[in-house]
């Protein structure tokens, strides 16, 4: 091999950039940490189905955000009849009392930085 | 066909993928990414060791800049470098913003009284650097999935790639961007007859490749969600020798990641290995020295020669036969 030394330098930074996710989880020692959430006790049931509400929250948020804000229509109706506030501080933090226990666990998990909370205030932390 | 074989090789990945992530979830999850990373790291120090075995005894100066040789002549060190620091800020320029290619020109005969015109072309060399650029970011955005805490950096990119909030989740500026360079890439070869004629399927392959790649990813960001937690715990499984399967990956989830296993695979078989291979130009990465410095070409070995004593000694009957002169009686 011609040029050892740098082409071995250069396969180094190769290896080391590929494996670093691999060095970064051992170092961290939480490549198995999955989040937990912190359900409600005493709601019966969620505004969606579970499986629904874990993979398209963000679209039922903002689908209830046009409508208040476009529409005016501040409620919609619920299957049994009933009507219920489109209101993510009402509604959902509402049973889900706690934004830390429940938001966050996912969305620190995911690296995910949603700007609900530039407008909306966080109600445990009043 | 040169068009067609390519497209179909993708669209039958694709379906592949779509019955494996379905079914075959520990192989289509587990085994194959394992197997394409695997053909990778492999695959790519292979071919850099390889091309390290070439050797490359003589400099090769590009014209396009003054030698260094009289003190009182102006010499260019990053076109023609003369020490290590003009090599390195060449590569640099080289590696993250294609210098090379920003020279690239069109010609063309004018019609009228025919003229042969040398255009510059910078669109080939902007696609480039806006596609490359791009995955890169999405590259590196994609780190999330695979190591737990995902550092701040990480994050800053990501809401820095969705600066202008638009929808949500957020559309990311870089899948725009990606795609729209990628399909300015497919375009090209198909409008130009010229580019037509010398495209290779191979060369349409990568593109399509890359193209369902980055449409199967805008697919499950924006239109098929799903609960991506349960991408994470793959990904952090994957990379870090654990695996686990979650359930509830959808088919176009294994679309995407077969696709990505593929595409591994097949950087260091294909042309691709540019990535590995443009650290490795001798007309970019080699110091111009000829002029001061020896060097001994490698393969030099004792030649047997033939002088022309020897030769007149060999031939000087039949030469004096034929009258032709000779120097030796």
């Amino acid at each position: 091999m011609h040029d050892a030394g740098k082409v071995t330098i250069g396969l180094v930074i190769f290896l080391a950039l590929v494996s670093a996710p691999f060095w970064y989880n051992l170092s961290s020692g939480r490549a198995s940490y999955t989040p937990e959430v912190e359900y409600p006790k005493d709601a019966e049931s969620c505004v969606r189905d579970s499986a629904y509400m874990a993979a398209h929250h963000m679209d039922l948020l903002d689908e209830w955000r046009d409508q208040v804000i476009r529409d005016g229509q501040r409620f919609e109706e619920t299957p049994d009849g009933g009507r219920r506030e489109c209101s993510l501080t009402n509604t959902c933090l509402g049973c889900h009392v706690s934004k830390e226990k429940f938001c966050d666990r996912c969305h620190l998990y995911m690296g995910v930085e949603p700007y609900c909370w530039e407008c909306h205030i966080i109600p445990e932390e009043l | 066909m040169r068009i067609l074989i390519p497209l179909l090789a993708v669209v039958v990945l694709i379906a592949i993928g779509t019955v494996g992530g379905g079914g075959a979830r520990y192989l289509f999850f587990v085994v194959l990414p394992y197997a394409g990373l695997a053909i990778f790291v492999l695959g790519i120090v292979y071919r850099v060791i390889h091309w390290a075995r070439s050797p490359v005894p003589f400099r090769i100066p590009t014209s396009c800049g003054q030698q260094k040789s009289l003190p009182w002549i102006r010499s260019n060190n990053q076109e023609n470098p003369h020490n290590m620091l003009g090599v390195i800020w060449r590569m640099i320029l080289e590696v993250l913003f294609f210098r090379s290619l920003f020279r690239n020109t069109t010609t063309e005969i004018r019609q009228g009284p025919p003229r042969v015109l040398h255009n510059p072309d910078k669109w080939l060399w902007a696609s480039s650097l806006l596609f490359h650029w791009s995955l890169l970011i999405i590259l590196v955005r994609h780190f999330k999935y695979f190591v737990e805490p995902v550092p701040n950096w990480i994050i800053g990119l990501q809401n820095l790639d969705g600066f202008f909030q638009i929808g949500l989740p957020v559309l990311l500026l870089t899948d725009i961007v990606v795609v729209g360079a990628l399909s300015y890439l497919v375009l090209r070869r198909l409008w130009e007859a010229k580019l037509r004629y010398i495209s290779l399927p191979a060369d349409y392959f990568a593109l399509f490749l890359l193209l369902g790649i980055t449409g199967s990813g805008i697919y499950l960001r924006y239109f098929d969600k799903s609960d991506i937690t349960l991408a994470k715990q793959l990904g952090t499984g994957l990379l870090s020798f654990a695996p686990v399967v979650p359930e509830g990956l959808g088919a176009t989830f294994g679309v995407h990641l077969f696709l990505v296993s593929i595409l591994l695979a097949y950087i260091p078989l294909s042309k691709l290995v540019h990535m590995a291979g443009v650290f490795m130009s001798p007309t970019r990465n080699m110091v111009n020295n000829n002029r001061w410095e020896r060097h001994v070409n490698p393969w030099d070995y004792p030649v047997t020669v033939h002088t022309y004593e020897e030769y007149e000694d060999e031939f000087r009957d039949v030469m004096k036969a034929a009258e032709l002169p000779v120097e030796k009686d």
